[in-house]
């Protein structure tokens, strides 16, 4: 039986009188990569923001590796990361200062050398010592992933980790992130609205609607049910309430 | 509940993100000494020209720049915490150090060592400036109370600015301007340029509830009569204690709601 990386029980999230998350219940296994999809204003972001501690939840629970978020968020997060386009790097340091200050966060033995790995890996060679702020936006996506690789946490959640990145470059990076979900054996939570990323990279899909878990599954297992050719179709009927059938009738 | 465990990597990360933006910046480093010698400047040709008009200035030619240093380490003490917090803000940065292992307490204390070296840089490049312009050094004047006193109003510009910072990070860049003029809202009360009595009975009970309030009455104390007030001296060291208790405890209820409200991914406006 595969292993359970994190667990989310009958989450809530309340602002006031909004309730952005409504009683929201997934697993993410170890080992795989799970999609977290919806439009905009679904609640993806809240959720990632609750599973790393960085927002309280008003109800439910989270649990990660067996431990519960965010009471033990001290043991969970060295294990963690995370990119978002929403949240930067000091764009006046250098890709190099930065990973430097995020090793030392870490507490990364060998720092130089791992920033080395990085590098290469990422591509990050030509602009090391260039400052964050002077980057193409292709480039701070993939600062920001080596950032999020820095630990080479277990547990890897990343919002839009393509956004705004050329197809060319977007590729690579989907073929990197699967190399390295595969080599560490992580559990990767991956919220995207490129649905060919998800079909590419994702072994389960979690679907969000108003705050709510609408559908879930393997995206061979959504095509099937809702009748269609590819993931975008079966976003479009989840997320405006259509149906195959519906558009035939 | 965790323990209070504390890495100094950890605080030597946040430590170096500031290091690398204040020496990478020259406009930076220009801001941290600008005021604190335009000050010293004012402050000695005033000093030049009361002595010729007041015994008291005559016979304590110091005791105006003395107060001018000393009230620069706790300003540029406070804004130094404020501003540590607000280059997160400016760069939305909280999100990412937030959800590295690095623990709230560490972060303040390495806010509160830059903004140490901020002070150093500034009031320390002003006094040494002092020297040549205004033949005034405060290490003469105060003598080894100097250390003593600044460190004081170190100590309570950290707990003020840690207080504003947490206001800031609740209420979101429209709270920005508290950063910069807040503390002059005490600069009255603190018996900068003239003693506590000169105030109202009621505002000197405020006075005397501050760190300030007993620095300045020691200073005047020491250009003055020649003395170090112990008594004054262990009355501003209680104050302070009680002052970064108050601060650690607001900062501690601010945090706690900017996080149950989501807002260290959305600081900003």
């Amino acid at each position: 039986m595969q292993a359970i990386a994190v667990r989310v029980q009958d989450l809530v999230k309340r602002y006031g009188q909004v309730v952005a998350v409504d009683g929201l219940s997934f697993t993410i296994p170890a080992g795989r990569t799970t999609a977290l999809l919806g439009a905009n204003g679904a609640g993806k972001t809240t959720t990632i923001a609750m599973l790393l501690g960085l927002l309280a939840p008003s109800a439910g629970r989270i649990e990660i590796f067996g431990l519960p978020m965010p009471k033990a968020r001290n043991r969970l997060l060295p294990r963690m990361n995370f990119s978002s386009p929403y949240v930067d790097l000091p764009l006046r340091l250098t890709v190099r200062q930065n990973l430097k200050v995020y090793a030392d966060l870490y507490g990364i033995p060998h720092t130089g050398q791992r920033i080395d790995e990085l590098t290469q890996r990422l591509d990050l060679g030509s602009f090391i010592d260039r400052p964050t702020g002077r980057l193409s936006a292709g480039q701070k996506t993939r600062v920001v992933l080596a950032k999020a690789l820095i630990n080479r946490p277990d547990l890897l959640l990343l919002d839009e980790p393509t956004a705004s990145l050329d197809p060319d470059t977007a590729d690579r990076l989907r073929g990197m992130l699967a190399a390295y979900q595969q080599e560490r054996g992580a559990a990767v939570l991956l919220a995207s609205h490129n649905m060919n990323e998800v079909e590419r990279l994702a072994h389960h899909v979690v679907m969000m609607k108003a705050g709510k878990l609408v559908a879930e599954g393997s995206p061979a297992q959504l095509l099937e049910r809702y009748g269609r050719e590819d993931m975008e179709e079966v976003f479009l009927d989840i997320a405006r309430g259509r149906s195959r059938a519906m558009e035939e009738a | 509940m965790s323990a209070l465990t504390l890495s100094l990597r950890r605080i030597r990360g946040v430590f170096r993100r500031h290091w690398y933006l204040l020496t990478a910046s020259w406009p930076r480093l220009l801001d941290l000494v600008y005021w604190p010698t335009v000050q010293v400047i004012l402050w000695g040709f005033i000093t030049r020209f009361l002595a010729t008009e007041s015994s008291l200035v005559a016979n304590a030619a110091g005791i105006f720049l003395s107060a001018v240093l000393l009230w620069d380490v706790l300003f540029r003490g406070q804004l130094g915490v404020s501003l540590g917090f607000l280059e997160e803000m400016y760069a939305r940065h909280f999100g990412h150090l937030f959800t590295s292992p690095l623990r709230p307490y560490e972060h303040v204390i390495a806010v509160f060592l830059i903004a140490l070296i901020r002070v150093m840089l500034g009031v320390g490049g002003a006094a040494l400036l002092a020297i040549p312009i205004h033949g005034f050094w405060i290490g003469g004047a105060l003598g080894w109370s100097t250390i003593a006193f600044m460190a004081v109003l170190m100590g309570f510009g950290w707990a003020i600015g840690l207080m504003i910072s947490g206001t800031v990070m609740r209420l979101g860049m429209g709270a920005e301007s508290l950063a910069w003029a807040a503390i002059f809202l005490i600069q009255p009360i603190s018996g900068v340029f003239y003693p506590i009595e000169t105030l109202p009975q009621w505002l000197q009970t405020i006075a005397w509830c501050l760190p300030t309030g007993a620095v300045f009455e020691g200073m005047r104390a020491v250009v003055v009569d020649g003395r170090f007030d112990t008594g004054l001296f262990f009355w501003a060291l209680a104050m302070l204690a009680v002052w970064l208790a108050i601060a650690a405890g607001v900062y501690t209820l601010l945090f706690q709601s900017v996080r149950r409200r989501g807002l260290l991914l959305q600081s900003g406006e």
